[in-house]
């Protein structure tokens, strides 16, 4: 090995001093690279730690300027005088709603996505499914944007929307909730868009938490003489819930975060409209379409959102992980 | 009692039933979109596309030559900058601090980068690199685009060192091999194909990006690759071109998305097949 070290070193093979020498090249090397891997591996904390201080820096003038207040205020007037007036409650509450509705509709359709495909589809059919749908995760966002933009905006402001709000007139609260007019960009339809970008994330981890199921339970539970649904119903999702919480959070995280997808089907309006199928915006779409014009104090409000985002995605995707690390130690032991 | 029976296996059916339809309306929306982008995207494409400037407003023709030059610029410059370093942190949390409780933290601080939005890293990158240089720049979208590349080669680095056999290293350590050569020339060598789909898997995740761009290399009309100035890219000129009632403009920015997504949708699939054909051996 030390004649190995002495080429490396380029000192004559053989001699004692050169044994010496090479040995200490090696010790020095050694301890070059371990300390330039850990720094490295401190970069992956300063990031987050240069992040939450360079947000903070950035958005002191708003913090000062408003307070608290800023999250009650519903008004955005960038060009009010004196002083703008800013209020991020509207981008918070579209942020929420839409990533909550995208929720109601991916999770049913993930989970029956994976249950077909761990229960009922045929083994040579899994793969090609499983990364069909994968693929989905790898389309960029902007395209889905264009999507939901040219494609999808149109259809449900033409075909479904018309048809739900009349199906629901003369229903209280719902007409609240689904009313008119149809818009060709709403929270509704971000809402969508949203939900075909989280599907494939809900899909592969339930998937993933799925095939953590011993077998031996499952065999037993079909012994007992149950069907299908009822091994599923009772067996696989009790023995995986908190790994399949684990997997909604994560989603629950990117949605909540999704910039592209979401600027081009909302529309941009500050006002909470009690209807879904009213304009909207979330705090992503707004730091998107407004940053780059903004100045002073409407660009520290700007950054104000995008610490409040980058706080309510830290604690979803912190709570994500801690569910997900509970099921990865149970099957390892 | 029989019909408890039929009750049961009726509910049964029709659970397994409503699965199969989830499974057919998610790959319902991905026929959908991927129709959309090909109909429209291939209509767009020409020669002119990969040879011609993009065109001022209003004019005829014109390609995405200087975008796709600076996209590819600054997705070679954020993978060389955020790479590396993913790479050796990867190496420490597998190599050196396996057990240690700062390797637990880095995981769990990494898989919440790995998942935090887009647009947050380029506010990031705005404050700390695009304000103390006083302008938009390249290199603040490289940096940008290295941020978000850096947590996935460090979640992939250590899943595949960590797969690499300990008696590999443990018959090299016995060699009288020192650490830092077991672990360049032995664990990274076994680990190869692996490392190689970490960063193939990081290129298709940052050249899809557009929300850090926006406001840090911003976009630009002409040849630029001067890493001090704002500069071209596809994903920016996309957003910028679509939102234009300008056909030709509209045109060119959908045969920009079909390059964007038949460029991220190919390095995902041979990262796949890469690391399928690992696990038959």
């Amino acid at each position: 090995m030390t004649d190995f070290a002495t080429r490396a070193v380029s000192i004559a093979p053989g001699s004692a001093e050169g044994r010496e020498k090479a040995l200490a090249a090696f010790k020095a090397g050694d301890r070059l690279f371990s300390f330039l891997t850990k720094i490295a591996a401190l970069t992956v904390l300063a990031m987050l730690g240069g992040i939450i201080i360079s947000l903070v820096i950035g958005a002191w003038p708003a913090i000062s300027a408003y307070g608290f207040d800023f999250l009650t205020t519903q008004r955005w007037a960038p060009n009010a005088r004196p002083q703008p007036i800013l209020g991020g409650l509207g981008p918070l509450y579209g942020t929420l709603v839409s990533s909550v509705i995208a929720l109601l509709i991916a999770v049913p359709v993930g989970l029956g996505i994976a249950i077909f495909l761990t229960e009922l589809c045929p083994q040579w059919l899994r793969r090609p499914v499983g990364v069909a749908i994968e693929l989905l995760a790898g389309i960029p966002s902007i395209i889905y944007g264009m999507w939901g933009f040219f494609v999808l905006g149109p259809y449900l402001a033409d075909s479904l929307i018309p048809g739900i709000i009349d199906a629901v007139e003369h229903i209280p609260v719902l007409n609240v909730i689904f009313a008119g007019p149809a818009s060709n960009l709403s929270l509704f339809n971000a809402s969508i868009v949203l939900a075909i970008m989280i599907l494939p994330f809900i899909t592969a981890i339930s998937r993933d938490v799925f095939s953590t199921v011993p077998p031996v339970l499952k065999e037993a539970a079909y012994g007992l003489g149950c069907t299908t649904w009822e091994v599923v119903r009772n067996v696989v999702i009790p023995y995986t819930r908190v790994g399949v919480i684990g997997g909604i959070m994560l989603a629950l995280g990117r949605a909540l975060g999704e910039t592209m997808a979401v600027t081009f089907v909302i529309g941009n309006a500050f006002r909470i409209s009690s209807s879904i199928f009213a304009p909207s915006t979330t705090i992503s779409a707004a730091i998107a379409s407004e940053f780059a014009e903004a100045s002073d104090l409407h660009q520290s409000a700007l950054i104000l959102l995008g610490l409040l985002l980058f706080v309510l995605t830290f604690f979803v995707l912190a709570a994500a992980r801690l569910l997900l690390m509970r099921i990865e130690r149970k099957q390892g032991s | 009692m029989s019909s408890l029976y039929v009750h049961r296996r009726r509910t049964s059916k029709v659970a397994m039933a409503l699965c199969l339809a989830a499974t057919l309306f998610g790959l319902m929306w991905l026929v959908m979109i991927l129709f959309t982008l090909f109909w429209n995207g291939f209509a767009g494409i020409s020669a002119e596309v990969f040879s011609q400037m993009t065109p001022p407003p209003g004019s005829q023709g014109g390609g995405l030559l200087n975008a796709i030059a600076g996209s590819l610029v600054l997705t070679i410059l954020g993978i060389g900058i955020g790479g590396p370093i993913g790479l050796l942190a990867g190496t420490f949390m597998a190599e050196y601090g396996r057990w240690s409780r700062l390797t637990s933290v880095i995981r769990f601080i990494n898989d919440i980068l790995l998942s935090a939005p887009s647009i947050i890293i380029g506010l990031f990158v705005y404050g700390a690199v695009v304000v103390p240089m006083g302008s938009f720049s390249g290199l603040a979208g490289a940096i940008a685009l290295a941020v978000i590349a850096l947590p996935v080669v460090v979640r992939t680095t250590e899943d595949m060192l960590l797969l690499v056999p300990t008696q590999l290293r443990e018959a090299a350590a016995a060699l009288g091999m020192p650490q830092s050569y077991v672990v360049r020339r032995i664990t990274w060598r076994a680990a190869r194909t692996g490392l190689v789909t970490g960063f193939l898997l990081a290129v298709a995740r940052v050249s899809g990006e557009t929300a850090p761009l926006l406001f840090t290399a911003l976009s630009s009309q002409f040849w630029s690759i001067d890493l001090l100035h704002a500069m071209a890219n596809l994903p920016v000129t996309i957003n910028n071109f679509i939102n234009n009632p300008d056909p030709n403009w509209k045109r060119l920015a959908w045969a920009g998305a079909l390059l964007i997504t038949l460029a991220v949708l190919s390095l995902n699939i041979i990262a796949r097949s890469l690391s399928a054909g690992r696990e038959h051996k």
